[in-house]
This record gives structure tokens, C-alpha cells and sequence, in this order.
């Protein structure tokens, strides 16, 4: 037989056995390791709220809230939901992903160029909208009487890098304390101390940045006082 | 910058040099065919798989049957792929593996998918949740993340062996390495990989989408899949391709501060195993620390820029007011494209790591780096994925550069140029040469083509603001630029604007290629990969032929600190001098200016 006859034959079986072996048996292995020995992670950390799917732990989510129009229906506009941030909410990260923010279905990078146009103006509508959220519309003053442009962290206002980033930084947790501790009429050492109670630490003390997830905080905000107020 | 920053850096090259030194010492011995650690678990299973694929593993091969056979199996894998993902929605594929029962990607988006997943490159057109199967993923790409890992590592031992070889025609054989490396190499890693990364919370499972009815009262789709399996060797085989578009950035890729180092540790312990294995093969462990030195002081450099760059921030957050500064509470820098957790030290580290190595995964947007912190990527880049390189591509290409740097060394001191006890002559040279310089070639040929061409401009993203700039912008040129290079150099991130894929809805009803920039990607990815394979076994074959003579007095060292200054400033000189105008024109001209366009 000539070699690359020899060669052909070979590699038209090592191509079937390793596709069996590398492509079925080892993820079905892996998947089936991780179901028995860690349910939860591996299926996504899963938040139930009275028998309802309200999330998964590690997936940021949108904390805006449709707007209800004149007819008594969410509005929406290009086929799409109207919604505006719910003040009662810790708010998360801008996302730039297709079809509202945090759509978990299509995960995607707001690819803006550091020295492009489009980035300035998308920090700046975001700072704006920032600012007018942590306003108070009584009294026209931030809930959070320091708060200027300059003291905005810039996690608050940077898209994040798959548009799910379920944690915002400490900074941003503590503005925007100010805000959440008002409209719900609790004190702001209650807020502070979810907030820290919610702080994920460094890998292994150094590796990383601390950040809140803000799904679990706003969750335990509702526990304390009720979704509706 | 911040302390824990800095912290991370040291931390990360310390656990490294700690790991990868037994990996390497292990690794020398499955290459020699020793008894190790698993012989007693795998040699079963190993017999029975060269009885089954009907392989003489006694048999040795010269370079070219060697190279022949690589070739031959990396065709019937290509054929393989490509007939996988097209007959995506066929009868055949069980519903649970396609829950949302995705239709096939056209012909010339798989055509790329598929040469990019051979060659280790991991280029995506595609976005995985939207676009692929989840059996597409498993018996499709999870396969060629292996397969294509253990071509760049046989082909770096089988070059060892050809430098050590006495006076003879073999260079081992290429079926008996393939098989060794995946049972001794591979597997155990990515178990144990991906089983660490499975009780951190990536997910594993092949259930439907989840549908989420949020407390504010909104609708959220998660999309789920067999995720740790093919992230643990998606990384350990620098291949890259991430599961989800935004890879490593996506939680259920990257879930935790700690799984962002374990991932960047099994990125780079390979590729830093094998200079061990180098040196305990060639029986000059002194030559392997060497060349340890050589390309871990160019990773420092490369990380340490692109920290800092990152930290300072970009133009256009400072032209919008913000203070970019550490403060209580955050870390500060350019946040856009990054994630909370990683913050700037994690996410520079890991996107420096994935693009000195032809892995290309990402946690953060490249696109999105400031000038000079993207500048770093295309710097790695340039460099011809030398500095630790992909898993056994690094080592056979920086290999090549000490050929040349003992030849330019040689030279200046007036000896015929020997390395390891071999005459260097010029067939060796010019082989080497033509090694070194396939891959800038490609990369610059197409660049040139495509900015170029209205066809090549289709594929850029960033469009200026203002129409009479319109796409004439340094970022849109760095994209295409970087997509190019990225393709040659097999490793696969992106400044993601650049696309070659128009979808207009999940599912791919309606989608279509931009057959441009897939096809012209596609090839550049095959030449750039198996020329310098080529090459490689070349050199192998004719060192392989040749006496050792004892070093004598006026042999030059190739084992000290003078040898690894001269080995950096060759590999600067020539990455420097191919690459800086074009660099100038894009990442460099942002960063220097911060004009914002």
C-alpha cells in the first residue's frame, strides 16, 4: 500500500474516533460530572422567587421598568419595549447588547474605539441619564448631595464587556445607595450593609476587583421592604 | 493602577514558572517515550488506538512522511468540520442538540469557521449562541480544539527530536505523537480544567434557553450549553473560540476573579512547559531557561504597558468629564468593554496572555483599548506568536529565531554559526528564513488587499462620525489590519467590529457572508499555519542528518545573557521593522494623539 493510501486510511478513522471520543464523550462526560456534582453552577445558578424563574445569579440583568402609556399598555416603540430605570432598584452596568440591554440570548461588546465620537457622546448620555436618576424630582437636589460628572465611577456609565456583567463597583453601589435608602425609606447603614453583604472579594485575596452583584442586592432590598411600595 | 494590580502580575509569573517547570520535565518524557505518571491508565487504551486507526507505531518517519501524514489528517478534519456545521439542521441531528433549531451558516462563513478552527486560529465571524447548535459545538469545534492543539505540539517535538538526533532520517512519528499527546498531554489537563472550572460556575448542561421574568417586570432569554468541557481546552490549546460571542468576557465563561486566573494560567502553561521540555530534551537545561528569560522579559514589557495604558484611560471618556483615577470603591481606568470583576490589571493580563499566545480568547474588547494599550496586542502579534506562542507553535517558531540568531551571531563573530553541537549551513538558514517570514507576508498581503478594495471595506465597523472622514479613520484601519494579522498569526481576537457575517436575526434565516473578507481570512489562516509547519519540519529534517561535534572554545554561547539580548533584539528587528509603518497608522497615531474622530 503507498503511504498516503496508508495515510488516507488513518486519518479517515482517527477523524471518526476522536469525534466520538473528544466530541461526545468527553463534553457529555464533563456535563454529566458537573450535573451530579455542582447542579447549580452548572446550570446556570438559577434564582427562584415564588416557584418564578427571576434570574441567574451570575447574568446581569436589566432593572428598568416598562413604561405604561395613556392606554393602559406598555408603551413600545420599534417593536420594542419603552422602559426607564426603576428608581427603588440598584441599576446595573450599560449594556450594549441588541434587542434591550443584558439580552442574555446575544452577548456582545459595544466595540466603541477609544478615540471615536460615538463613545464620548454614548458616556455622555449615559452620565446624564446617571445623574437624572440619582436626582430627587421633589426637591431637584442629588440624592447623593456630593455627586458631580467627575465623581461618577466609570463602571457606572462604560458599557460592559459582554453586556451581562452582573456586578457593579462599590462606588457606584454607594452612589446610588443614597437614591435606593429614600425611595424605600431605609436607612442608609441598612443599604451599606447589603451592599457589603453582597461585595464579592478578590480571587484569592488579590486576583480581580470587588464588585456588588446587583441581582442579589436588589432582591434582598424587596425581602426587606416589600416589591411594591 | 493599584497594588493588588501589580500583585496579580507577580503573582501570575511566579504560580507559572512554579507549574509549568514539572509540566515541562513530564511533558520531555511522553516525547521520549518513557514511563510517566499515567502509562499505567493510558497504555491500554493507547495500543487499542493504534490497532484501531491501523498505525505501525514502531515506525519512524523522515520529515516528509512526517508532514504528509499531518497534512492528509488535517484535510479529513477540515472535510469533517465543514460537513458538521453545514448539515447543522439536518434530519439527523436530534432536536435536543439544536434546541433552537438553528439553521446552517452560508458556505462562506463556514468555509472560515472551518479553516479557523483547523489551523488553531479560532477566528470568529460567527457569534456561538446565536449562530451554532449544541452539537455543532461538541462534535464540530470542541474536536478541532483538540486536534488542532496536538498538530502544534507534535510538530514541536518532532523539531526537538530532529536537533537532538544523531546522525538520522526520523523524526518520530506522526500518529504515535498525536496519539501521546492527547492521551499523556491534553486529556488529563482538560479534565481536570474543566472540572475546576465547572464547580466555579461555568455552566455545563444541554438544556433549552431560559426564559427570565425579571422583578421589574421585563423578559430576559439566557442561552445555556456544555460549556466547561470546551472552555478547558479552549484554553489549554491556546485555541480561543469562545462558546459565547463575547468568550471569556461572559459570565458563564468566566465566572469569578479566580477562574479569571485559573483560565489564564492554563493558557500559558503549556506553551511555557514546552521551552522546559526544550531544554531537558536537548540535555541543556541552560538553553531552556534562556530562552525562558527571553520571552517572559518580553511578556513583562508587553503586560506592563498595556496596564498602565489601560489605567490611564481613553480620549473620549476624558473628552465626556469623566475622572479616570483610582477611587474609593473602584478601580477607575478605561472600563468601557471590560468587566467589573476583572477590572484593568485582570483584564490587560488576560487579553496580553491570549494575544502573546495564539490562543485569542478575550475577557474584554479589544477594540475598546486605548491607542497604546491596543498597540500591545498588534506588538504581540508582530512578534509572530514567539513570545510562549501557541501550544507548540511557540516553541517551533522562536526555535526558528535562535537559528537565526545564532547565525547573525556567527557572523559578527567570524565562526561558522553551531548550535547544540550542529553546523548551522545555509540550507538550514534559508529554511529558517522563509519560516520567520511566511507569517508577515500573509498578514501584510491581505491587509493591503482589503483596505484596498470596496469589498474589503464592507467588513469595518467604526464609521466616523462626521461623512467626509466616513471609514478613513485609524480605527477602522487598525480593524482591518488587526484582522489579517490575527488570522496569520493563527490567533484569533478581534477588533470585533470587523465582520464577515451579516444576521440579521438568531437562527441565521436571512443571514449572509461577506465572502470577501471569509475567503481571503480563510486562506490566510491555511498558508500562515502550515507554510511555517512545513518549514519547521524542514529544519528538523536537516538537523536530524547531521554530526555533533563537540563545542570547542570559539563556539558561541547560546545559553547566557548575551545570547538572550541578541535573541530579543533579532525578534524586535524583525517584527519591528516588517510592521512599524502600518503600526504607526493605526493603534500608535491614536494613542499619541488622543484626537478623537
Amino acid at each position: 500500500m503507498k503511504p498516503w493510501v496508508r495515510d488516507t486510511i488513518t486519518s479517515i478513522l482517527a477523524v471518526i474516533v476522536f469525534a466520538i471520543l473528544l466530541g461526545l464523550v468527553y463534553p457529555l462526560a464533563i456535563t454529566g460530572i458537573s450535573q451530579v456534582a455542582f447542579p447549580g453552577d452548572a446550570n446556570g445558578q438559577q434564582i427562584h422567587l415564588d416557584g418564578k424563574l427571576v434570574g441567574s445569579k451570575i447574568i446581569g440583568q436589566s432593572f428598568a421598568a416598562p413604561v405604561i402609556g395613556k392606554n393602559g399598555k406598555p408603551e413600545e416603540k420599534e417593536g420594542e419595549l419603552v422602559t426607564e430605570p426603576d428608581p427603588r432598584y440598584f441599576q446595573s452596568r450599560p449594556s450594549a447588547t441588541e434587542g434591550g440591554a443584558d439580552n442574555a440570548a446575544a452577548s456582545t461588546f459595544s466595540n466603541h474605539g477609544p478615540n471615536s465620537v460615538k463613545t464620548k457622546e454614548a458616556d455622555e448620555e449615559n452620565i446624564k441619564a446617571y445623574l437624572e436618576l440619582n436626582k430627587n424630582p421633589a426637591t431637584k437636589t442629588e440624592y447623593d448631595p456630593g455627586l458631580t460628572v467627575a465623581k461618577i465611577p466609570v463602571d457606572a456609565v462604560n458599557s460592559s464587556a459582554s453586556g451581562l456583567d452582573p456586578e457593579i463597583s462599590k462606588a457606584n453601589a454607594w452612589i446610588q445607595a443614597y437614591r435606593v435608602a429614600t425611595v424605600r425609606g431605609l436607612s442608609r447603614a441598612t443599604v451599606d450593609g447589603l451592599i457589603a453583604k453582597y461585595t464579592s472579594g478578590r480571587g484569592l485575596g488579590f486576583s480581580g476587583e470587588e464588585g456588588v452583584n446587583v441581582l442579589e442586592l436588589n432582591l434582598a432590598l424587596d425581602r426587606l421592604t416589600g416589591a411594591t411600595n | 493602577m493599584t497594588f493588588a494590580g501589580w500583585f496579580t502580575i507577580v503573582a501570575f509569573v511566579v504560580v507559572l514558572t512554579v507549574l509549568a517547570f514539572p509540566l515541562g520535565s513530564y511533558m520531555a518524557r511522553v516525547y521520549t517515550g518513557e514511563r510517566v505518571i499515567f502509562s499505567p491508565i493510558f497504555a491500554g487504551p493507547e495500543r487499542f488506538l493504534y490497532r484501531i486507526l491501523r498505525v505501525d507505531e514502531q515506525r519512524g518517519q523522515d520529515w516528509k512522511a512526517y508532514a504528509k501524514s499531518l497534512i492528509i489528517f488535517s484535510l479529513a478534519g477540515w472535510i469533517f468540520l465543514y460537513i458538521v456545521l453545514r448539515t447543522q439542521d439536518a434530519f439527523f441531528v436530534p432536536h435536543g442538540l439544536n434546541p433552537l433549531a438553528y439553521h446552517s451558516a452560508p458556505a462562506d462563513v463556514v468555509f472560515n469557521v472551518t479553516s479557523s478552527f483547523m489551523t488553531n486560529t479560532n477566528w470568529q465571524y460567527y457569534s456561538g449562541e446565536t449562530t451554532m447548535s449544541y452539537l455543532s459545538q461538541m462534535i464540530g469545534l470542541t474536536v478541532q480544539n483538540w486536534l488542532s492543539a496536538g498538530v502544534g505540539i507534535v510538530v514541536a517535538a518532532a523539531l526537538v527530536r530532529g536537533i537532538i538526533s544523531r546522525s538520522g532520517k526520523s523524526i518520530g512519528n506522526f500518529w504515535q505523537d498525536m496519539v501521546r499527546t492527547i492521551l499523556y498531554v491534553l486529556a488529563p489537563l482538560s479534565v481536570l480544567s474543566a472540572i475546576v472550572l465547572a464547580s466555579q460556575g461555568v455552566i455545563a448542561n444541554l438544556s433549552n434557553y431560559l426564559t427570565v421574568h425579571t422583578i421589574t417586570g421585563l423578559e430576559q432569554k439566557i442561552a445555556m450549553g456544555p460549556v466547561a468541557g470546551q472552555l478547558a481546552i479552549k484554553m489549554l490549546g491556546t485555541n480561543g473560540g469562545g462558546f459565547f460571542n463575547t468568550n471569556s468576557a461572559h459570565p458563564f465563561e468566566n465566572p469569578t476573579q479566580f477562574t479569571n486566573f485559573f483560565e489564564m494560567l492554563i493558557v500559558l502553561i503549556i506553551p511555557a512547559a514546552l521551552i522546559f521540555m526544550y531544554g531537558r530534551m536537548t540535555s541543556n537545561r541552560r538553553q531552556g531557561y534562556a530562552i525562558y528569560a527571553t520571552v517572559m522579559f518580553m511578556f513583562l514589557g508587553a503586560v506592563i504597558v498595556a496596564y498602565i495604558a489601560e489605567a490611564h484611560g481613553s480620549p473620549a471618556q476624558h473628552a465626556a468629564g469623566l475622572h479616570t483615577g483610582v477611587i474609593s470603591g473602584s478601580g477607575g481606568g478605561n472600563m468601557e468593554g471590560k468587566e467589573q470583576r476583572f477590572g484593568i490589571a485582570g483584564s490587560a493580563l488576560f487579553d496580553v496572555i491570549t494575544t502573546v499566545t495564539s490562543c485569542g480568547a478575550v475577557n474584554s474588547a479589544i477594540e475598546s483599548f486605548t491607542g497604546i494599550g491596543g498597540a500591545v496586542p498588534f506588538a504581540n502579534l508582530s512578534a509572530s506568536e514567539v513570545i510562549f506562542g501557541g501550544v507548540g507553535t511557540g516553541l517551533y517558531s522562536i526555535l526558528l529565531y535562535v537559528l537565526l540568531a545564532v547565525f547573525i551571531g556567527g557572523l559578527m563573530v567570524g565562526r561558522t554559526p553551531e548550535w547544540l553541537g550542529k553546523k548551522l549551513e545555509a540550507r538550514e538558514i534559508k529554511l529558517a528564513g522563509l519560516g520567520i517570514l511566511i507569517t508577515p507576508l500573509a498578514a501584510l498581503f491581505c491587509t493591503a488587499l482589503a483596505t484596498a478594495s470596496k469589498s474589503g471595506r464592507a467588513s469595518i465597523a467604526e464609521v466616523a462620525t462626521s461623512a467626509k472622514l466616513g471609514i478613513h479613520t485609524p480605527q477602522a484601519f487598525s480593524e482591518t489590519f488587526y484582522a489579517y494579522l490575527s488570522q496569520a498569526n493563527n490567533n484569533g481576537s478581534a477588533f470585533a467590529g470587523y465582520t464577515g457575517f451579516i444576521q440579521p436575526n438568531a437562527g441565521n434565516l436571512g443571514s449572509h457572508g461577506i465572502s470577501f473578507a471569509d475567503v481571503l481570512g480563510g486562506f490566510d489562516m491555511i498558508f500562515a499555519r502550515y507554510a511555517p509547519i512545513l518549514f519547521a519540519l524542514a529544519v528538523a529534517g536537516a538537523l536530524a542528518g547531521k554530526r555533533v561535534t563537540p563545542a570547542g572554545l570559539g563556539t558561541m554561547r547560546t545559553d547566557n545573557g548575551t545570547f538572550v539580548v541578541l535573541l530579543i533584539g533579532v525578534i524586535i528587528l524583525v517584527g519591528a521593522l516588517t510592521f512599524f509603518p502600518a503600526l504607526l497608522l493605526g493603534p500608535i497615531v491614536q494613542g499619541l494623539t488622543g484626537h478623537l474622530y
